[in-house]
C-alpha cells in the first residue's frame, strides 16, 4: 500500500513537473484551407519556440459557423479556449457575456494604439479595452477579372455599374458568363453591399447599414440600388445557386466567366493556381467604388482563463500575433494586408499594394467602411435580416420597392 | 390448528433473511434496471423540451439569458416571411412526400405480391435506398438534378436541345427537387410495411370475393386495401414526422436555396438559434415544430390507446 502511494506521488510530481513550465494555449480557428493552414503554421511554430504547447482546436468549415457552434458549448461549460477567431460585433457580444479578457496590459506595452489604424482598433476593443488581436484586413469590394476573355469579347473592364450593364451582355454574346458568382446568402450580400456602396456612396451606406437610418433605408437611392443589383443577376450562369465562392473564382481563372465580385481572399486561388496578377488575372476595385474601401478583419479573441500558466502563455501569443513577421506571413498567405501600419511592402504584390495605399486614403477621407456581409457592420441580427430580404429578392421577382419596404421593416424588427 | 401456523411461521423465520432479500430484490429489479432510461428520457427529452420552452419566453441571444419578455418572440416568428417560407415549404413538401410515398409503397408493395420470381433480392433493392443517410441522398441528387451537370446536360448531349429540367435552380420548384430526393429514400420502407401488411390479409375472404366473381381491381380495392388501414395510418405517422424533422436532406441537397426558398422549419431554427445568435426565435420555432408534432401525435396514441382499452 505504501509503496502503490508513493508510486503515485511520485507520477502525480512528475506530470506536474512536466507541465508546469510549457503552458498550453488552445486556439479556436477555422482556418483550415490550404493557404489558411500555412499561414497559421507559422504561428504556431513561433509559440513552440516560446516554449509553449500549442494546441490546434481547428473546426473546419469557412464561414465559421461550425467553429462558433463549438465554442458556444466550450464557453457555456466554463471550459473555453484561450483564444478563438471571433470578428467583427461578435466581439462585442463575448465582452457584453463577459468571456473576453483584458488585454490592456500587452496593449500599452506593445504600443497597439500607434501601431493599429483607430478603425482596426475599435473594432478589437469592448468597453474601451483590447480584448481581441487583429491578424489582418480585408478588402470586400474588389472585381478579379480575366483580361483574356475580356479581349476575346472585345470590351474592357467596366469601373461603373453602368459600364458594366453595357458591356455585360457584349461578355454574354460572346459566349463566357460574364459574372461568376455563388448563390449563397452571404455571397449575395457581398454583391449587393458593392453595388449599396458604388451607388450610394460611402455616406449613404454608412446610413443604411450601420445607423439603420430608416429614412435612407426606404429612400429612393435605395430602390435604385436594389433595381441595378437584380440587373446583374442576368449575367449570371443558372447554376449559379448554391455555389461556393471559390468555385466561382475557379471560372474566373479557367476563362469560363469574364469577373467575380469578391473579397480579397479570393486572390489566395489565383495563387494557388500559379498566376500572377497583372498579368493572368487583373484586381480592381469593385464598380464606382475606387476611392471606398470596405473592410473585413479576421481577429483572435481572448478568453478568460484562471489559470495563471495558461494565461501567460495566452498574453504571449497575442504578442507573437501582433509581431510583423507573423503579419507578413499570414497575410501573404491569406491575401489580405497586415492590419498593423507601417510594415515593409516590399514581399506584397500589386493587389496588396492598392489596397494598403487605398485602406490608408480612405481612413483619411472617410470612406473607409465596415462590411455588413461580413459581421463588422452591425449585430449577427440585423445581418441576418439584411441577408434575407437581400437573398430572397435576389431569387424571386419581387419589385424593388417592395424589397425596401420589406428590408426596412426587417430591420427595425431585427433591432427590438 | 396455532401448532401448525407456528411451525409455519418458524420455517419461514428460518428460511426468512434469503428469500426476503430475493423477493424485494424481485420487486426492485425492474424498478432498478428501468431507472437510468427513465431520467436520461425525463431530462434529456421532456426536461428539454421545458428548458426549450422557457427560453422561448426570454430574449437570448448567442446563450441563453434568463430575461423573460413574454411571447414576443412568438410574434416576430410569425412576423418573420422567411419563418412563413419554410412552413409553406414543409406543409407542401410534408403533403406531397406522405402521398406520394404512399401511393407508390402501395403500388410497389402489389407488384411485389403478385407471387413474382426473384421477389427477395427485388425487395431488397427497393428497400436499399432505407438504409443510406439523407446527406448522401441529397448530395447524389443535387448532381443528378444540377441542370450543367445531371439530367439535362445528359439529355441534351443526347441531342434534345430544347430539354428543360432546372427545378433545382428555380426558387418555384426547387421544394419538388426535395419531394423526389426523399420519395425516392422513403417509398421502399412504406413498400416493405404494405408488404408485410399484404401477407396478412386473410386469403379466405379474397377467395370468397374471388367466388362471388368480383374482379381483381375490386378485390383491391373493396377488401384488400381497406383492411390495410392500420398500416397506412402507421406509415403516415411515420412519414409525417420525417417531413417536419427534415433538416440534413435540405442542408445536402439545395442548403435552403436559391434564396430562402427551399427551407423547412427546422433549417431555420438552426440557422436562427446557432449561427445567427437568435437563440430565442430559434426556441420559439422549435416550440412551434413540437405543437406539430404533437397534432400528429397525439390523435395517433389516442386512438391506439383506446383501440387497445376496447380490445
Amino acid at each position: 500500500m505504501k509503496m502503490l502511494k508513493s508510486c503515485l506521488t511520485g507520477l502525480a510530481l512528475s506530470v506536474a513537473a512536466s507541465v508546469a513550465p510549457a503552458a498550453e494555449v488552445e486556439v479556436l480557428h477555422y482556418l483550415t484551407s490550404s493557404g489558411e493552414a500555412a499561414a497559421i503554421d507559422v504561428l504556431k511554430k513561433y509559440l513552440k519556440g516560446a516554449g509553449h504547447n500549442w494546441k490546434d482546436f481547428a473546426v473546419a468549415g469557412g464561414g465559421g459557423e461550425s467553429a462558433m457552434t463549438v465554442l458556444k458549448s466550450r464557453a457555456i461549460s466554463g471550459n473555453p479556449p484561450a483564444a478563438a477567431q471571433i470578428k467583427g460585433l461578435d466581439i462585442q457580444e463575448w465582452g457584453e457575456l463577459g468571456f473576453l479578457t483584458d488585454m490592456d496590459a500587452i496593449a500599452r506595452a506593445g504600443n497597439w494604439d500607434e501601431l493599429l489604424p483607430p478603425v482596426v482598433s475599435k473594432v478589437m476593443k469592448y468597453d474601451g479595452k483590447y480584448v481581441a488581436v487583429p491578424v489582418n484586413v480585408h478588402r470586400v469590394n474588389w472585381i478579379w477579372a480575366n483580361p483574356e476573355v475580356f479581349r476575346k469579347a472585345g470590351v474592357g473592364i467596366p469601373t461603373t455599374w453602368q459600364q458594366f450593364l453595357e458591356v455585360a451582355p457584349k461578355i454574354k454574346a460572346a459566349g463566357f458568363v460574364p459574372l461568376a458568382h455563388g448563390g449563397q446568402a452571404w455571397q449575395d450580400a457581398t454583391l449587393f453591399e458593392a453595388v449599396a456602396l458604388g451607388l450610394g456612396g460611402a455616406e449613404f451606406y454608412n446610413k443604411a447599414f450601420v445607423e439603420h437610418d430608416d429614412a435612407t433605408l426606404q429612400s429612393e437611392q435605395m430602390v435604385k440600388v436594389f433595381e441595378t443589383f437584380k440587373q446583374l443577376g442576368d449575367y449570371i450562369d443558372p447554376n449559379a445557386s448554391g455555389r461556393d465562392w471559390n468555385i466561382a473564382t475557379s471560372m474566373v481563372i479557367n476563362g469560363e466567366a469574364a469577373m467575380q465580385v469578391m473579397g480579397d481572399w479570393a486572390k489566395g486561388e489565383f495563387t494557388a493556381a500559379g498566376q500572377q496578377p497583372g498579368v493572368d488575372y487583373v484586381c480592381l476595385p469593385a464598380p464606382n467604388t475606387s476611392g471606398t474601401f470596405t473592410f473585413n478583419i479576421d481577429s483572435f479573441a481572448m478568453f478568460e482563463l484562471n489559470d495563471e500558466q495558461r494565461a501567460k502563455a495566452q498574453q504571449h501569443l497575442a504578442r507573437l500575433v501582433m509581431e510583423p513577421s507573423f503579419q507578413k506571413t499570414f497575410n501573404l498567405n491569406k491575401g489580405s494586408i497586415p492590419a498593423r501600419l507601417g510594415m515593409d511592402r516590399a514581399p506584397f504584390d500589386s493587389c496588396a499594394h492598392a489596397s494598403m495605399d487605398a485602406f490608408v486614403a480612405s481612413a483619411s477621407s472617410g470612406t473607409l467602411v465596415p462590411s455588413f456581409a461580413h459581421g463588422l457592420a452591425t449585430t449577427s441580427q440585423v445581418q441576418g435580416a439584411i441577408f434575407d430580404v437581400v437573398t430572397n429578392f435576389f431569387n424571386s421577382d419581387m419589385s424593388a420597392q417592395d424589397a425596401v419596404a420589406k428590408l426596412a421593416r426587417s430591420v427595425k424588427a431585427a433591432q427590438l | 390448528m396455532n401448532n401448525i401456523d407456528a411451525v409455519q411461521t418458524l420455517s419461514e423465520a428460518k428460511r426468512a433473511p434469503l428469500a426476503r432479500i430475493q423477493d424485494r430484490l424481485a420487486d426492485w429489479l425492474p424498478k432498478l434496471v428501468l431507472t437510468p432510461t427513465l431520467l436520461v428520457v425525463l431530462v434529456c427529452m421532456y426536461g428539454y423540451i421545458l428548458w426549450t420552452g422557457l427560453l422561448s419566453l426570454t430574449n437570448s441571444r448567442l446563450l441563453p439569458v434568463w430575461n423573460f419578455i413574454g411571447t414576443g418572440q412568438y410574434d416576430r416568428l410569425f412576423d418573420n416571411d422567411r419563418w412563413l417560407v419554410a412552413l409553406n415549404n414543409l406543409v407542401l413538401f410534408g403533403g406531397l412526400f406522405i402521398l406520394v410515398c404512399l401511393a407508390l409503397g402501395v403500388f410497389l408493395a402489389i407488384l411485389l405480391d403478385q407471387k413474382i420470381r426473384q421477389e427477395g433480392a427485388l425487395r431488397t433493392i427497393y428497400l436499399y435506398p432505407m438504409a443510406i443517410s439523407f446527406i448522401v441522398t441529397g448530395t447524389a441528387w443535387k448532381w443528378l438534378l444540377n441542370p450543367s451537370l445531371g439530367l439535362e446536360k445528359l439529355v441534351h448531349s443526347w441531342g434534345f436541345d430544347s430539354f428543360s429540367f432546372d427545378w433545382l435552380v428555380d426558387p418555384d420548384r426547387v421544394v419538388f427537387c426535395l419531394v423526389i430526393a426523399a420519395v425516392w429514400q422513403s417509398s421502399g420502407f412504406v413498400m416493405a410495411m404494405f408488404l408485410a401488411g399484404l401477407r396478412g390479409v386473410d386469403q379466405e375472404m379474397v377467395k370468397a370475393a374471388q367466388l362471388d366473381g368480383a374482379s381483381m381491381p375490386t378485390i383491391y380495392r373493396r377488401i384488400i386495401l381497406p383492411s390495410l388501414k392500420p398500416v397506412f395510418f402507421s406509415a403516415f405517422v411515420i412519414l409525417a414526422h420525417i417531413a417536419i424533422k427534415s433538416f440534413d436532406l435540405v442542408a445536402a441537397l439545395t442548403g435552403g436555396g436559391p434564396g430562402y426558398s427551399s427551407d423547412l422549419p427546422a433549417n431555420f431554427m438552426y440557422t436562427h438559434a446557432f449561427t445567427r445568435a437568435q437563440m430565442g426565435l430559434g426556441a420559439a420555432s422549435a416550440m412551434v415544430m413540437l405543437g406539430g408534432v404533437l397534432a400528429i401525435l397525439v390523435p395517433y396514441l389516442y386512438s391506439e390507446l383506446r383501440g387497445k382499452r376496447n380490445a
